[in-house]
C-alpha cells in the first residue's frame, strides 16, 4: 500500500486544487478518517454493518466454463452478490459512519447512471441523515428507474442542467452545494477521485475487496493469482482490489472505458487517451482539448463515463506497477454476453470490462494461470442498454432459429 | 500597473476601490473589450478578466452561463492576452482564472505572455499556496500580483500563510457560497476582514454578492475593495442586446462607484 504525502500528492498527482472556503472541511474529514482507520471501535462497527447490511465479505467464485474457454483459471470476485448490487456499499457505509463521527446531518452525492446515487441514498436512509443526489439532466430522464430507487429511499435528486448535463458536471454541482452547506453536510463522494484526502478515505473504505480476495485465494488455491483485474472509471474498485496485491509479485491491469476505441473522440479512457491536468481538485489524467478545458468523455458504461482517474491509478500507472488498458464498447458487451452464456451471471458492463480486459491478457499468460477478476457489479440496471446492443425487442422467432 | 497602484489612488483619496469582474469573451470577445472600457470608464479602479472554462466550480448561474457562452463562441486560452492588451494601461488589469488553463498553457509561459500584455497579476480560487510552487516562482520571475483567497471558514493559521502569500491584494470571499448577486450582504464579511487585517498590511478586497451602490457602500465601509461580477455580468444576459447591455453596464458601474466613494 502507499500513501501521499501530508498535502495528498501520490508523486506528481492528486492535492487539493479546490476553492479555500473547503480546506477546513477537507482537514476534518482527514482528521475523522485517519483518526478512525486506527480505532478498533470504528473498525468493528463498520466490519458489523458490512457483513450484516452489506452481505460482505462477498464470495471468490470460481469459474469453470469461462476458465475452460479462456485457457487459464479464471476466479471472481462476486462484489455483485452485495447489497445494492455493487462494491459502492462499502464506500457509502464507510462514509456515513466518518459523517455520524464528523456531527453532520446532510450528505450529498452526485452521480451518473445513479448507482452511486442510490447506494448514497441507502446508507442516508439506515443512518437517518437528509440526502441530496446531483445527477445529469440527461441521465435523470435516461435512468428513470434509479431516480425513483433514490426518492423511495428518501433522497432529494436535483437534475443538473448546466454545463454537459453529465457526471462532471453533477460533480461540480455536488462542490457547489457543499461550499454553502459545509457545515452540516458531507460531502459522500463516489469514487477515489476529487480533493485530497478523498482518494485516501475511498480507497481505505474499499480495500477490503481485495483483503478478502487475496486471503480467499489463499485459502482456496493455496497461492496468489498471476494477474489481477478490475475496470476503472474513477477508479475505486479497482484501487479497492489492487491495494492488497501492490506489494506482491502478482500482475495488476486495470481497464479503462475505450468507448469506440482509446484513438477516437468517443472514449472515456482517461489515462489511454488523456494527459495531465487539474480536474475537480486533483491533479491527473484529463480528456481535455488544448486549452485544457474538459472534454465530454463517451462509454456505453455510464459507470465509466467519466474524463478523469483518480490520482492514485495516475501515480500507479506513472510508476509501471500498475498496467491500464482500454477496453472498447464492443469487447466489453461481447464478454459480458460470454459470461452470462457460461456462467450464468448478469454482470454490470462497468465489470464487462474487467472481464473483456482480463480475457485478452490472459492470451499471454501460461496455461492454467490463476487470474482473478473483479465483478464489481450486477447487471440488473444495464439491461436497457442490453435490449438496445443485442437488438433484444425483435421476437426470439424472427431470428428463425425455433 | 500594478494592483497597488490602485490602492494607493484609492487610499488617498480615502475610499474604496471598485473592481469589476468580466469573462474574456463575453458577450463577445470584441464586447467584453467594449464592456471593459466602459467599467474603466465609469469608475472602476481595477479589473478582473475571467477565464472561460469547462468546470466552474465557485461560479453561480450567471458566470456559468457567460463562461457557456464565452466557450460555445470558441474562446480560446491565448485570446485573453488580446484583451488584456487591448484594456491595459489606465488600471490594473488582473485574470481571474481556474488553475487548469494556467497549468495547461504552462506556468511560466502564461505569466510571461500576460505580464507581456501588460496584466498586473491573476486570482487563483482554486489554488492555494500549498499548491503554488510554480505560480509563486513564475509570478516573482515575471514581477505579478498574485492573490489568494481566504474564506470563513479559514483557520486562523490558514489565514496567516495564505496572506503571506499573497501579492496586490489579498480575495476575502465573503460569503460560504458560489458567486452570485444576492439581496442581502454577507454578515460574516466583516469579521473576515477583521481576521485577515490582523495578518497583512495589504488590501483586502471582498467578493461575492453584491449588486448595487447600496450594497457596495456597506461592503466599502469595511473593506478596501469591492469586487463586482455576477452583476455585471447580469447587465447583459438580461438584455435583449448587447447595446442594452453596454447602457445597462455603464448605469450600474455609475452607482457602484458612487456607492464606493460614499
Amino acid at each position: 500500500m502507499t500513501n501521499p504525502d501530508l498535502n495528498g500528492h501520490w508523486g506528481a498527482f492528486g492535492g487539493r486544487f479546490v476553492p479555500e472556503a473547503l480546506i477546513a472541511a477537507l482537514e476534518e474529514l482527514e482528521t475523522v478518517h485517519n483518526k478512525a482507520m486506527e480505532d478498533p471501535e470504528f473498525q468493528a462497527e463498520f466490519a458489523k454493518l458490512s457483513s450484516e447490511y452489506g452481505n460482505l465479505p462477498s464470495p471468490l467464485y470460481k469459474a469453470e466454463r469461462l476458465s475452460e474457454e479462456a485457457g487459464v483459471e479464471i476466479w471472481l470476485k462476486r462484489e455483485d452478490l452485495n447489497h445494492t448490487g455493487a462494491h459502492k456499499i462499502r464506500n457509502v457505509l464507510g462514509q456515513a459512519l466518518l459523517t455520524k463521527r464528523m456531527g453532520k446531518t446532510r450528505v450529498i452525492a452526485e452521480t451518473g447512471a445513479g448507482q452511486h446515487g442510490v447506494a448514497a441514498a441507502t446508507a442516508a436512509a439506515y443512518f437517518g441523515f437528509e440526502c441530496t443526489v446531483f445527477m445529469g439532466e440527461e441521465d435523470t430522464r435516461r435512468q428513470s428507474l434509479n431516480v425513483a430507487r433514490m426518492r423511495l429511499l428518501g433522497a432529494e435528486v436535483v437534475p443538473v442542467t448546466t454545463g454537459s448535463r453529465t457526471l462532471k458536471d453533477a460533480m461540480n454541482e455536488a462542490l457547489r452545494d457543499w461550499v454553502a452547506t459545509v457545515d452540516d453536510t458531507h460531502y459522500l463522494i463516489g469514487s477515489v477521485g476529487g480533493p485530497h484526502p478523498f482518494p485516501k478515505v475511498v480507497r481505505d473504505l474499499c480495500r477490503g475487496i481485495g483483503d478478502e480476495a487475496r486471503a480467499q485465494i489463499l485459502d482456496r488455491v493455496g497461492r496468489l493469482p498471476d494477474l489481477v483485474a478490475a475496470c476503472v472509471g474513477g477508479g475505486s474498485n479497482a484501487m479497492g482490489t489492487f491495494t492488497a496485491f501492490l506489494d506482491d509479485d502478482v500482475k495488476l491491469y486495470g481497464f479503462e472505458a475505450g468507448g469506440d476505441g482509446a484513438d477516437t473522440d468517443r472514449t472515456a479512457a482517461a489515462i489511454n487517451s488523456g494527459g495531465l491536468g487539474v480536474l475537480h481538485g486533483a491533479r491527473t489524467y484529463v480528456l481535455q482539448d488544448e486549452d485544457g478545458q474538459t472534454k465530454e468523455s463517451h462509454s456505453i458504461s455510464a459507470g465509466l463515463d467519466y474524463p478523469a482517474v483518480g490520482p492514485e491509478h495516475a501515480h500507479l500507472h506513472a510508476t509501471g506497477r500498475v498496467t491500464y488498458e482500454a477496453v472498447t464498447d464492443a469487447e466489453a458487451m461481447d464478454a459480458l454476453a460470454q459470461l452470462a452464456r457460461t456462467e450464468g451471471i448478469i454482470c454490470a458492463i462497468e465489470s464487462a470490462h474487467a472481464v473483456a480486459g482480463a480475457l485478452r491478457a490472459a492470451k499471454d499468460l501460461a496455461p492454467g494461470s490463476l487470474v482473478l477478476i473483479n465483478l464489481s457489479g450486477r447487471g440488473d440496471k444495464d439491461m436497457g442498454t442490453v435490449v438496445d446492443y443485442f437488438d433484444f425487442t425483435k421476437k426470439p422467432s424472427d431470428k428463425g432459429t425455433e | 500597473m500594478k494592483s497597488a497602484d490602485a490602492f494607493a489612488k484609492t487610499k488617498a483619496e480615502g475610499r474604496a476601490a471598485l473592481v469589476g469582474y468580466l469573462p474574456a469573451g463575453f458577450p463577445t470577445l470584441a464586447d467584453s473589450i467594449k464592456a471593459i472600457d466602459i467599467l474603466i470608464d465609469h469608475g472602476a479602479d481595477l479589473i478582473e478578466v475571467g477565464m472561460p472554462y469547462s468546470d466552474p466550480v465557485m461560479d453561480g448561474p450567471a458566470i456559468q452561463r457567460a463562461a457557456d457562452r464565452a466557450l460555445a463562441a470558441g474562446f480560446r486560452t491565448r485570446q485573453v492576452f488580446e484583451v488584456v492588451e487591448a484594456v491595459a494601461g489606465r488600471v490594473p488589469i488582473l485574470s481571474m482564472t481556474y488553475w487548469n488553463l494556467v497549468e495547461h498553457y504552462g506556468v511560466d509561459a502564461f505569466a510571461r505572455d500576460f505580464a507581456a500584455a501588460g496584466g498586473a497579476g491573476l486570482i487563483t480560487p482554486d489554488l492555494i499556496p500549498e499548491e503554488a510552487v510554480d505560480w509563486i516562482a513564475a509570478s516573482d520571475a515575471h514581477d505579478l500580483d498574485r492573490v489568494f483567497l481566504v474564506a470563513p471558514s479559514s483557520t486562523e493559521e490558514r489565514i496567516a500563510a495564505t496572506v503571506a502569500a499573497c501579492r496586490g491584494f489579498v480575495y476575502a470571499q465573503s460569503v460560504m457560497g458560489v458567486t452570485g448577486a444576492r439581496a442581502a450582504t454577507s454578515a460574516a464579511a466583516p469579521k473576515l476582514v477583521e481576521r485577515a487585517r490582523a495578518h497583512t498590511g495589504l488590501p483586502i478586497g471582498v467578493g461575492l454578492g453584491v449588486r448595487d451602490g447600496d450594497q457596495a457602500a456597506e461592503v466599502a465601509a469595511y473593506g478596501d475593495a469591492v469586487i463586482v461580477g455576477s452583476a455585471i455580468v447580469n447587465c447583459y444576459l438580461e438584455t435583449d442586446d448587447v447595446p442594452a447591455g453596454h447602457r445597462r453596464l455603464a448605469e450600474l458601474t455609475t452607482d457602484l462607484a458612487e456607492g464606493v466613494a460614499r
